[in-house]
């Protein structure tokens, strides 16, 4: 029987696909969040196979902190309308402008936080039963704890003590009205078999992913871009690197690699080196030992 | 490069958390900061040695206790292949734990520790492997450093644990392996310690065990899990049915059965979207196009005629119990098998499995959490299945209470 073997890739892609048909079938109202970020691109990547040649059947959800790359928002836009998939933005500056969230302050001051109330707004809004991310286990030890199908309460708490099992491909995404899940197809991926995946499939990305000069400057040890959103401080000083990100968040909290891997082949060999985690750089999972876990409970993805 | 799934199962203290962060880690699976951040960990609780454990215990609930709650996924690969581990908690919710991280491994790894040779909790594991037919085995049994790496303590028990293995029919393949997780002694590298040990380092064997045979290839199911209609132009007429092949392989041309209509027709194309395959075998996801239209929706099967599943309304399975709320007879569930979701009713708790002794106790009137034993269950409307141990995915089912919607057992059908 070795004729019948199916390469890794293979499988976690035939794995992603049933999931993805799964959250189709078993719930109403699906939204599959959408960063333009290589993992959320991927995510839309398969959800294209899945349902080819229908289009998806449910939308692209993007929670936008106002504080994105330019490229980022260019990339999606033009992504969506590619694959002709219909694009839902919920603002995090229309939370804000409510009242229902309210802008840090402070030097560490970020949107990322805020992303979860925007996050759950949009789901009661648009009456997502169902929002598929493109979360990994291998990205942080909370999520490592992740289910494929994440139950959430109808204020939109994780309760990780208390998960529901999930044996062999069976999937239970039976719900009370108020509550929704969160689903993961990408659960099983590595970082590593994200760009290995992307290689074989062509898949193209914002050139953020690929190495390019910008100024910089450098804030508790993570190289910042200069944006309209990063402006030096007293002290700092703007030097032009050659960089590139490993992961895509806000302007404000996504540090750099100093890399000159403008290929993707060259990218893979630099991951394949790499003794940094992808999210070592980001200065919202710095914040305390179980920032992400926090976070998750709270609502977050 | 190809996938190893396998789970884990120790009891507490094995060193099963220090065994994964020690394959992780000598692997170079541990980054820096990851490191860095363990280490950190590990001096605040004013721990003496870096605390590999700390790299699977995410929850804070765990790092505070210090014990492993729930199943945790874990990944690594060498250039051979890519490996995800199931990590499953030694005690609160052991069988809970164990069955799923087993439910989707293709090889166990039961830690022994060896001062206390072959105990319940081996022989509980060991059943629970069987029962969800892990065909491939490997025995650690760790700690061999406070044995002072005795070939005696390593034989006696092997030889313990051979006995009583001897009596689990679908394990195929068990591999002893004496080690110190701690050391490293055998999990990377063959150890200097026990030259007397002929055999494979844990790394190797995992990255060289054939798991090949796992999928049934003979069989041919497919279960529809949605339908394609793209109702455009351009495929106007296009009426795919989407799945994951179950069982069995499937070729254009084929002649093929729906059920439960029975109508009969062929396999007219293999689709993975914008390519065409000239066949499809477990576990791909394709799009079936059959050459007439016939009705046909998710939860029906497609089969070959020669070789049909058995259907019907009346099964008997080995099931896990997971809820605090007790089983009895009579009790109505919901069914999830493959990708039918059906109203069900247990009709008998047949027996219950002592699963320290393996006794069968005939007279339970209860299934409490945690305990397994046979049932045989009525369904509202018919099913397509096989035997577990022919076939995983069509063998397989999970039960919901309708009242909270929360999995209450694993069920394998006999």
């Amino acid at each position: 029987m070795s004729d019948y073997n199916m390469s890794h890739l293979d499988q976690l892609e035939a794995e992603a696909i049933f999931i993805l048909r799964e959250t189709a079938a078993q719930f109403e109202n699906p939204g599959l969040l959408f960063s333009a970020g290589k993992d959320s691109i991927v995510m839309a990547h398969l959800a294209r196979k899945a349902f080819y040649p229908s289009r998806l059947p449910f939308p692209l959800v993007h929670v936008d902190t106002g504080h994105n790359f330019n490229e980022t928002i260019a990339f999606r836009d033009a992504y969506a309308e590619k694959i002709g998939a219909r694009l839902h933005v919920g603002l995090v500056q229309d939370s804000i402008d409510k009242g229902s969230a309210v802008e840090e302050t402070g030097a560490n001051a970020s949107r990322n936080k805020l992303q979860t109330v925007t996050l759950l707004e949009t789901i009661e809004e648009q009456q997502y039963d169902a929002v598929l991310g493109g979360g990994r286990r291998d990205e942080e030890k909370a999520r490592a704890k992740e289910r494929f199908f994440s139950h959430r309460n109808d204020f939109g708490e994780w309760d990780p003590k208390n998960q529901r099992p999930e044996l062999w491909n069976l999937f239970n995404g039976r719900k009370q009205p108020g509550e929704n899940f969160r689903v993961f197809p990408l659960s099983n991926f590595t970082e590593m078999d994200v760009w290995m995946y992307m290689h074989q499939e062509g898949i193209e990305l914002p050139s953020l992913y690929y190495a390019h000069e910008r100024e910089t400057v450098t804030r508790n040890g993570v190289i910042l871009a200069v944006s309209e959103f990063v402006q030096p401080r007293d002290g700092e000083t703007v030097e032009t690197k050659m960089i590139r990100f490993r992961t895509m968040g806000d302007a404000t909290i996504t540090g750099a690699i100093e890399s000159s891997a403008d290929t993707m082949e060259k990218i893979i060999e630099e991951v394949a080196a790499a003794r940094q985690t992808e999210r070592g750089n980001r200065a919202d999972d710095k914040r305390s030992e179980t920032a992400m876990e926090d976070r998750k409970k709270e609502g977050y993805f | 490069m190809d996938l190893l799934r396998f789970t884990t199962a120790g009891s507490v203290d094995d060193g099963k958390s220090t065994l994964i962060g020690r394959l992780l880690y000598d692997s170079k699976s541990i980054f820096e900061d990851q490191m860095e951040a363990i280490k950190e960990s590990s001096r605040k609780k004013g721990d003496e040695n870096v605390n590999l454990a700390l790299l699977t215990d995410g929850l804070k609930a765990e790092r505070e206790q210090g014990i492993t709650i729930d199943v945790a996924y874990r990944y690594f690969a060498t250039p051979k292949r890519k490996f995800i581990v199931a990590d499953t908690p030694g005690h609160i919710q052991y069988t809970r734990n164990m069955v799923t991280g087993a439910s989707t491994a293709n090889l166990a790894i039961i830690l022994i520790d060896a001062r206390k040779g072959v105990i319940e909790q081996t022989k509980r594991h060991s059943f629970i492997a069987n029962l969800l037919r892990i065909q491939h085995v490997v025995v650690a049994v760790n700690k061999m450093d406070l044995v002072d790496y005795s070939q005696e303590v390593y034989d006696n028990i092997v030889a313990d644990y051979k006995a009583f293995a001897s009596r689990l029919d679908n394990i195929v393949d068990i591999e002893t392996i004496p080690m110190s997780a701690l050391n490293g002694d055998n999990i990377v590298d063959k150890s200097t310690n026990m030259d007397w040990y002929q055999g494979a380092s844990l790394l190797y064997h995992l990255e060289h065990v054939y798991v090949g045979g796992d999928e049934n290839h003979i069989q041919a199911r497919f279960p529809v899990q949605w339908v394609i209609r793209p109702q455009s132009t351009e495929f106007h007429d296009f009426r795919g049915f989407a799945g994951r092949v179950a069982g069995g392989v499937f070729k254009p041309g084929d002649d093929v059965t729906v059920l439960p209509s029975g109508f009969s027709t062929k396999v007219k194309g293999i689709h993975k979207d914008e390519t065409e395959l000239s066949e499809a075998f477990a576990p791909q996801s394709v799009t079936i196009t059959l050459e007439d239209e016939i009705d046909l929706s998710r939860g029906d099967m497609l089969v070959k005629e020669n070789n049909p599943p058995k259907q019907g309304q009346d099964i008997d399975a080995m099931i896990c119990w997971f809820s605090a709320t007790t089983l009895s007879a009579k009790k109505k569930l919901i069914i999830r098998h493959t990708t039918k979701e059906a109203k069900a009713v247990v009709q008998e708790l047949t027996y219950k499995v002592d699963i320290n002794t393996l006794r069968k106790e005939e007279s339970a009137e209860t299934f409490s959490l945690n305990e397994i034993g046979r049932i045989s269950l009525r369904i509202a409307s018919p099913i397509f299945y096989d035997s577990y141990n022919k076939n995983r995915h069509t063998g397989s089912f999970i039960l919901i209470d309708p009242g909270n919607n929360e999995t209450v057992a694993a069920g394998m059908i006999i």
